[in-house]
């Protein structure tokens, strides 16, 4: 014994330094292979946010033309604005530009600048206004979706031109516009105040937004008075015998249970054997509900068992009943950690996808709803809609609902943090 | 209607409230002494109302559509007799749309007139419903109102009733796992009435189409899962071959080697990578990695197809990177701290300790995570929506196409509403091995990580 601990560790090194320095380039190898993964994860990271954002801040402005368009009397009549030849009416306003240009279809070719949405835009603004017909107004109406990815250096100009969708002279016509001063890019509110379009120029997130919006509505309200009682029975009165295990093992199943499953749950049951509407955020709510209330379970029984138990001691000792104890006392200062719990939760149903597509809310819809009941689609849902569609708009505009949907999950997951940091209290 | 009947409830059972508490109060200043505090005989009334009625009025809504339903068809029987069912529903659905406004083309007239029962039946149903909410409401209002007296245990009904709801609540995670179940059989039953349990379990061809006419001869239809479950191992292996050295060393690095500063940074990174939804996963691989992976590959001369499974199963791998990370860092922090001092005592350097003892103590709780893991690839949907393929193989070659259980559960299912044709019902065969196959990895890998928590506590 005192051979050993008189032996001082200098002579270990010395004597066996060879050895000494393989296990330490041994210790050496696996640190590195340590930072190596870590840094792979936060290089993948890196390259998954950037290639959103280089491909996504190009929808957060949106290329506009500026034009002095004449309401011909003769072309649009007050009482009949529905058949009104507004798009005419706007061709007319480019022809200023382009006197030289001659024939159907160069005309309609010059006609595609503008965007599908641009008469609509003008007839809207007339039937408010019916005494501007006969008048000269200043339109600012978006280009189509082609130009547009011309005016944000999408397109290469210099590639042959059986390559591009435009041709030299379509070019040539918007570089004119351009150096006339009628092109402009402003910020594109309209990527949220509108709701989807086929023509991405026009495309926008409202309906998406509001469909989300009602999902988690119906999701809260669901999944957390549900999971807070289930919780607060488990944690505090379930007796411990096989019943309250079963629960017990089941809820933990419940949250690994994969959610396209819930998905085909929801199809069966609520649209298939209730008879609900389909592409609802009621039912979409309610399925997310679903799969939301073990996560607040989980969280709550956490957030219970961490209130000590002189709190219930004490209680008890004054003479209240064991509900007056939980609903009076544990309830409150758990409150902090449960509501944590349930925003984690929310911002986890708010990003999933595969149980909303099952029952159909992944439909073409062109307005906001106006119900749960209507038919919606949700961010990640119209996520998803948009990464599917061919045209080049829709890839920056994918990118860019992306880029709203993780803001969102960030705010939530921020609140969480401020909410945990503020109220935790360590007994 | 039902948002009045509901007004009405909430209005009604705080009258409750107030009556009661008001009551009780009286009964106090009288000079008795009360069992209960005046609260409690409010809440007592409070709860009395609401939960029964809203009882009433959810069980309204579920079933007034169905008993809808079935007036309509028993009111237009002479009609529909002798049709199927998919050309009934076709009426009726005919019918609702006409009734909602929207006529297309001129209906015949006995259609317009079901259409206006229809509407007629839903105002009766909707001014019923409030009647018996108010009846309802009113008649245990009363009743709770006479029960107020100095003896009456107001606070043993109220924790009563409050306990039956909590167990209500407990109660529902059971039922939707039944509900779950129940779904499944049911539907995966009518499915093996068209097909052939064998052919499902053991056929090598999936290729899910159902004839359009009925002398159609080439698109029968094969439904052998094989091919598709084939499809997701290979992409779930491709996932866990980037995701578990990845993650072990990441764990094993911030576990024991990290300084301070770089845990609490890398620590919120995987958490962020960790709560990226899917689908934006499933975009970064159509957009950064199959481009990528397929112009690597043909700079090397090899033929890669666009949607391979090596692309769908590597950005399944780094979403996984975050999960099999933090269960290794779990799993390696939840080895008592005698046998890292024990190690270093006898002389070990911090690597030896790792590799030869905390790793190996700390392998049943790693195993479970790996598990949950390959759970979650199996299940996982939008990545390999997006980026994996539609058409069924019997390969393994990962630079191939393939196909999952989940992308074929998709696209069988979107768009498709009519549940009698073993196109769609094919899916829910699809879910029920989904669900078996994750469920019982799950749990084999949770009853892993209890007992390896229970070893060391």
């Amino acid at each position: 014994m005192t051979d050993h601990s008189a032996t001082p560790p200098s002579s270990i090194a010395s004597s066996g330094s060879a050895l000494m320095k393989k296990r330490n380039r041994h210790q050496k190898v696996l640190q590195g292979l340590g930072i190596a993964a870590i840094s792979f994860a936060a290089l993948m990271l890196f390259i998954l946010i950037s290639s959103l954002v280089s491909t996504g801040y190009k929808a957060f402005y949106q290329t506009h033309i500026q034009l002095e368009v004449f309401i011909d009397p003769e072309q649009i009549s007050a009482d009949n604005l529905q058949r009104g030849n507004f798009d005419d009416v706007l061709l007319d306003s480019l022809k200023v530009y382009f006197p030289d240009v001659e024939g159907r279809a160069n005309l309609r070719k010059l006609e595609s600048i503008l965007s599908n949405g641009a008469q609509f835009k003008l007839r809207d603004r007339v039937q408010a206004d019916p005494s501007l017909i006969g008048e000269t107004v200043t339109v600012n109406v978006p280009v189509s979706d082609d130009y547009d990815q011309l005016a944000k250096g999408m397109v290469d100009r210099d590639s042959p031109a059986n390559q591009r969708k435009l041709s030299d002279i379509q070019i040539g016509w918007f570089d004119t516009l351009d150096e006339a001063g009628a092109i402009t890019q402003p910020i594109n509110w309209a990527l949220l105040t509108n709701a989807d379009s086929r023509f991405p120029e026009l495309a926008g997130l409202k309906g998406a937004l509001v469909g989300s919006f009602w999902a988690l509505l119906v999701c809260f309200l669901i999944s957390f008075p549900l999971g807070i009682g289930a919780a607060i029975y488990l944690e505090e009165f379930a007796p411990k015998n096989k019943w309250s295990d079963l629960i017990e093992v089941n809820i933990n199943n419940l949250a690994a249970v994969p959610s396209v499953v819930f998905g085909l749950l929801a199809l069966a049951v609520f649209i298939g054997w209730f008879g609900m509407p389909r592409s609802a955020p009621l039912v979409g709510g309610m399925t997310l509900a679903l799969m939301t209330m073990p996560t607040i379970i989980i969280a709550t029984r956490a957030a219970l068992k961490a209130v000590p138990p002189s709190i219930r001691e004490a209680a008890l000792g004054v003479g209240a009943s064991k509900h007056q104890v939980v609903f009076g006392h544990v309830l409150p200062l758990a409150m902090p950690g449960i509501l944590t719990g349930t925003i984690i939760g929310l911002a986890q149903a708010l990003g999933e996808t595969a149980p909303l597509l099952l029952i159909g809310m992944n439909a073409f819809i062109t307005s906001a709803p106006d119900s749960p009941l209507d038919s919606a689609t949700a961010l990640p849902t119209q996520i998803f809609i948009w990464a599917d569609s061919p045209e080049r708009g829709f890839v920056s505009r994918t990118s860019a609902a992306i880029l709203v949907l993780l803001t969102f999950l960030i705010a939530m997951n921020a609140i969480a943090i401020y909410l945990r940091s503020k109220f935790e209290r360590k007994w | 209607m039902t948002t009045a009947a509901f007004l009405c409830l909430l209005v009604l059972s705080i009258v409750g409230y107030v009556w009661n508490r008001q009551a009780a109060s009286a009964i106090r200043n009288g000079g008795a002494r009360l069992h209960s505090l005046t609260g409690f005989h409010g809440f007592y009334s409070l709860l009395m109302i609401f939960v029964p009625v809203v009882v009433l009025i959810l069980l309204w809504l579920v079933l007034e559509g169905p008993v809808i339903d079935l007036v309509l068809k028993s009111g237009l029987s002479d009609r529909l007799d002798g049709l199927s069912t998919g050309e009934t529903q076709l009426i009726v659905a005919e019918i609702k749309s006409i009734a909602g406004g929207s006529i297309f083309g001129t209906p015949e007239q006995w259609k317009l007139d079901a259409a206006e029962r229809y509407n007629t039946l839903n105002v009766r149903s909707g001014q019923l419903l409030l009647v018996a909410v108010l009846a309802m409401s009113l008649a245990l209002l009363f009743f709770s109102r006479r029960k107020v007296a100095a003896e009456f245990r107001a606070r043993h009904g109220v924790e009563r009733i409050v306990s039956g709801l909590m167990i209500f609540c407990s109660v529902v995670a059971v039922f939707v796992t039944i509900g779950i179940i129940a779904s499944l059989m049911f539907e995966t039953f009518r499915f093996f009435e068209k097909v052939s349990v064998a052919e499902f379990l053991f056929g090598t061809n999936w290729e899910p189409q159902i004839p359009l006419r009925e002398d159609q001869v080439a698109a029968e239809g094969a439904f052998g899962w094989l091919p598709v479950m084939l499809g997701t191992l290979v992409i779930t292996v491709v996932a866990l071959l980037l995701a578990v050295p990845i993650g072990l060393m990441s764990a094993i690095y911030l576990n024991e080697f990290a300084p301070r500063r770089v845990r609490s940074i890398a620590k919120p990174f995987l958490e962020i990578l960790a709560g990226v939804p899917t689908v934006v996963y499933g975009f970064f691989a159509i957009l950064v990695v199959a481009p990528a992976i397929r112009s690597f590959g043909q700079g090397i001369g090899l033929d890669v197809s666009p949607n391979t499974a090596l692309a769908a199963g590597s950005v399944m791998g780094i979403m996984l990177i975050p999960f099999i990370s933090s269960f290794a860092d779990d799993a390696l922090s939840a080895v008592p701290q005698s046998l890292r001092d024990g190690a270093l005592g006898l002389g070990a350097t911090r690597a030896e300790m790792m590799t030869n003892v905390l790793f190996p103590a700390a392998i049943p709780g790693i195993v479970g995570g790996v598990l949950l893991a390959v759970s979650r690839a199996i299940g996982e949907t939008m990545i390999v929506v997006m980026a994996a393929g539609l058409i069924a193989r019997m390969t393994i070659n990962p630079l191939d196409s393939v196909t999952t259980v989940t992308v074929q559960i998709v696209t069988l299912l979107i768009g498709d509403t009519s549940f009698d044709n073993p196109k769609t019902l094919a899916a829910f065969a699809l879910g029920m091995m989904l669900f078996i196959v994750t469920l019982v990895i799950n749990i084999f890998a949770l009853r892993i990580v209890r007992k390896y928590r229970e070893a060391y506590d």
